[in-house]
């Protein structure tokens, strides 16, 4: 078999892949790190090499907004955007989902402001969790890349009809060269079949597209939507396995585990972390440390069960948040991880730790740091409920 | 106007008298069934659509407040790239509010980008879903709930943003104003928008009984009277230049106009406030000097 690899930045992979899904409307607006996404599809658009329509919107609000109509008129729609952005969206975002829209948006994970930072965290992603959209998060470059048509498959199945953003950790991944296989034009049509929307804006059939609901059938529209978020924590794992059998590739459904069955000491993440991560465990396991990774895919669906059985062996689960709620000490995973536990036997205690907020660098000492706290944590020397890992001692 | 049963169906919600179901059934009685519409948020969009009820008979859709020419532009994005554009007309239809304040940058950008859409704005100049707020288009001294005359106020203490004007300025090729009061023109120049390639323009005047405080009988009447008065003057544009008018024969003073509304009604009380309708009048003096139009 010839050697497919080939050498291109992260967000070429992501483009390339939003590409070979075959969008009929793109539309963006361009904001750090984010930028080379839409400008490797706007090249794409210049050199012939796909059929859309490209627009260049004056706000990341009309870039979501245009999507709802093309969406709600049958088009394919893909965007992507990050952090300011994407909290722009925010109030769209609801409207999408509410109007079961299939949008496709890529995030490419950066912080919040203030301070204005443009490195890579999770706050972005994160602080839209309730906002109806079904939210994936990726390990590395070809994880993003071929996250992208299992994403669109998923979002316009029939039984899901939910928005949903397929989330790359900014700079870390949009930026890096790394070898990657660009998907295949023929392969991803046999995976990914045409989008045909039962529902659309046509003066053949005409029909009505967010009308008013009052207390009377508010409450059902919204029961919907958590119905088919159900629906899509099944397809999840059924859509990774079928582009498994046609791509060879595969990053776990829900969620992944490595090292995991043997594991006293199991740490939960999300994004390109759980490379640093694997490395950390492969040389904490020389030492002996009973010590596994569960990484979670989906946070939007929540994938409780699957979390559950992965964790019946635990003694400790340790979670790292890329993101925090503040007010809380905790970042989402941790909160949502110890909530999914409560009402079950599992009586694993759960510790987490916010880090790599703004860009800071996850270096391997900072989870060996994290590790050694989890261990004193068994043997009851100290117990940490959550705590930033990483903060500086020497900034006042 | 249609021989047959409306494309926006009665039954619907709006109050007797209202402006906004006029302005929609001329609308749909001038573009016919192939089309799609888009609407903010707005009396309009609410009195239509209570779910599971609809009162359009063409495809319709509404999003949020602020997005509506954002997501007009989305559909016709979407149906040139589906090759389903052929005739159907794309246009949106929203409040002064969505328009002129909180959905103007979609517009302008939507217009920028040369969509081949009409945006029809229906002006009865002030956030009357919520309850009669102020808006960018409420007219000088007029009382709303928040810019309500008092012991040190006349109402609202700023002028009505000149949209049209705006719209012209982004280089639309059609840019018309029109009058609920008026059907046949209204119908008229909302046709010849949407014949119209690219972005264009329609702003009707549609006085709201319930928001400025007449009988649901006068409706017709009030729009007239500005009309009469050349408080609204009714013009269209092509390319930058004004290239019609409708000329008034003779120029009613505005206290006839300012007078049948409770929302000026501060302006004639005992103590009177001569000088601001002596400034309103200047606006009216104005808009004929400057459209020509006597």
């Amino acid at each position: 078999m010839k050697n497919r690899m080939t050498v291109v930045e992260g967000s070429y992979a992501v483009a390339h892949a939003a590409k070979v899904c075959r969008p009929n409307v793109i539309s963006a607006y361009p904001i750090t790190p984010q930028t080379h996404i839409v400008e490797d599809l706007s090249q794409f658009v210049a050199d012939g090499e796909i059929d859309c329509e490209y627009m260049n919107v004056e706000s990341e609000f009309s870039a979501i907004s245009a999507l709802i109509g093309a969406s709600a008129t049958g088009a394919r729609t893909f965007s992507s955007t990050t952090s300011q952005g994407l909290a722009l969206m925010h109030e769209a975002l609801f409207n999408a989902s509410g109007m079961r829209l299939p949008i496709v948006m890529t995030v490419v994970n950066r912080a919040l402001s203030a301070p204005i930072n443009i490195w890579n965290d999770q706050q972005d992603s994160i602080s839209q969790r309730d906002t109806g959209w079904i939210q994936l998060y990726a390990e590395d470059v070809q994880e993003s890349a071929d996250m992208t048509p299992q994403i669109f498959k998923l979002a316009e199945d029939k039984d899901v009809l939910l928005p949903a953003m397929s989330c790359m950790d900014g700079f870390i991944l949009s930026h890096v060269y790394e070898p990657v296989i660009l998907l295949e034009q023929d392969l991803t049509d046999e995976f990914l079949p045409g989008f045909e929307p039962e529902y659309i804006l046509d003066p053949g059939n005409p029909m009505s597209f967010g009308a008013f609901a009052d207390p009377t059938t508010y409450t059902e529209f919204r029961y919907r939507q958590e119905e088919a978020m159900g629906v899509a924590l099944k397809k999840i794992e059924e859509i990774a396995s079928e582009f498994n059998d046609i791509y060879g590739r595969y990053y776990g459904g829900l969620v992944d585990g490595y090292m995991l069955d043997d594991a006293e000491i199991v740490i939960m993440a999300m994004g390109s972390v759980i490379g640093t991560i694997k490395d950390t465990i492969d040389m904490l396991r020389k030492e002996n440390i009973s010590i596994g990774l569960l990484k979670v895919r989906s946070f939007r669906p929540f994938p409780a069960d699957a979390i559950k059985a992965a964790l019946k062996n635990a003694k400790l689960v340790v979670t790292l948040d890329k993101n925090i709620s503040i007010g809380k000490n905790e970042g989402a995973l941790c909160t949502e991880v110890k909530a999914c536990l409560h009402n079950t036997k599992l009586r694993v205690p759960v510790i987490g730790f916010m880090l790599g907020h703004g860009g800071r660098d996850i270096p391997i000492g900072t989870i060996v740091n994290i590790v050694d706290k989890a261990k004193a944590a068994m043997r009851n020397d100290s117990f940490i409920e959550s705590e930033f890992a990483d903060l500086r001692e020497d900034m006042e | 106007m249609s021989a047959g049963i409306s494309l926006l169906a009665p039954g619907h919600r709006g109050c007797a008298g209202c402006c906004d179901a006029l302005a929609g059934r001329f609308l749909l009685d001038a573009l016919g069934k192939d089309c799609i519409v888009v609407s903010p948020t707005g009396c309009l969009e609410v009195f239509t659509t209570p779910y599971p009820e609809s009162a359009w008979g063409v495809p319709w859709i509404h999003s949020l407040f602020e997005n509506a020419a954002a997501v007009a532009s989305g559909v016709e994005a979407a149906l040139k790239a589906l090759g389903r554009k052929n005739n159907t007309k794309v246009v949106s239809i929203g409040g002064d509010g969505a328009t002129l304040d909180i959905g103007l940058q979609a517009i302008s950008g939507a217009f920028e980008r040369g969509h081949d859409f009409t945006y029809v704005c229906v002006d009865n100049e002030a956030y009357m879903n919520t309850g009669v707020q102020r808006s960018g288009a409420t007219p000088l001294y007029a009382s709303t709930t928040t810019s309500p005359s008092g012991r040190k106020s006349h109402g609202n203490p700023l002028h009505k943003k000149n949209m049209p004007a705006i719209m012209a300025a982004h280089g639309s090729p059609y840019v018309a104003t029109a009058s609920v009061s008026y059907a046949p023109d209204l119908m008229k120049k909302i046709k010849r928008a949407a014949e119209i390639e690219g972005p264009t323009y329609v702003h009707i005047h549609a006085p709201c009984c319930t928001g400025w405080g007449f009988d649901s009988s006068k409706t017709i009447e009030v729009g007239k009277l500005a009309v009469e008065t050349a408080m609204w003057p009714m013009y269209e544009m092509e390319n930058g230049e004004v290239t019609k008018v409708r000329r008034i024969k003779d120029r009613k003073p505005v206290e006839e106009y300012l007078k049948v509304q409770k929302r000026f009604k501060h302006l004639f009380t005992k103590d009177g406030a001569r000088e601001e309708v002596k400034k309103i009048q200047e606006i009216a003096d104005w808009n004929a000097k400057h459209f020509g139009l006597e």
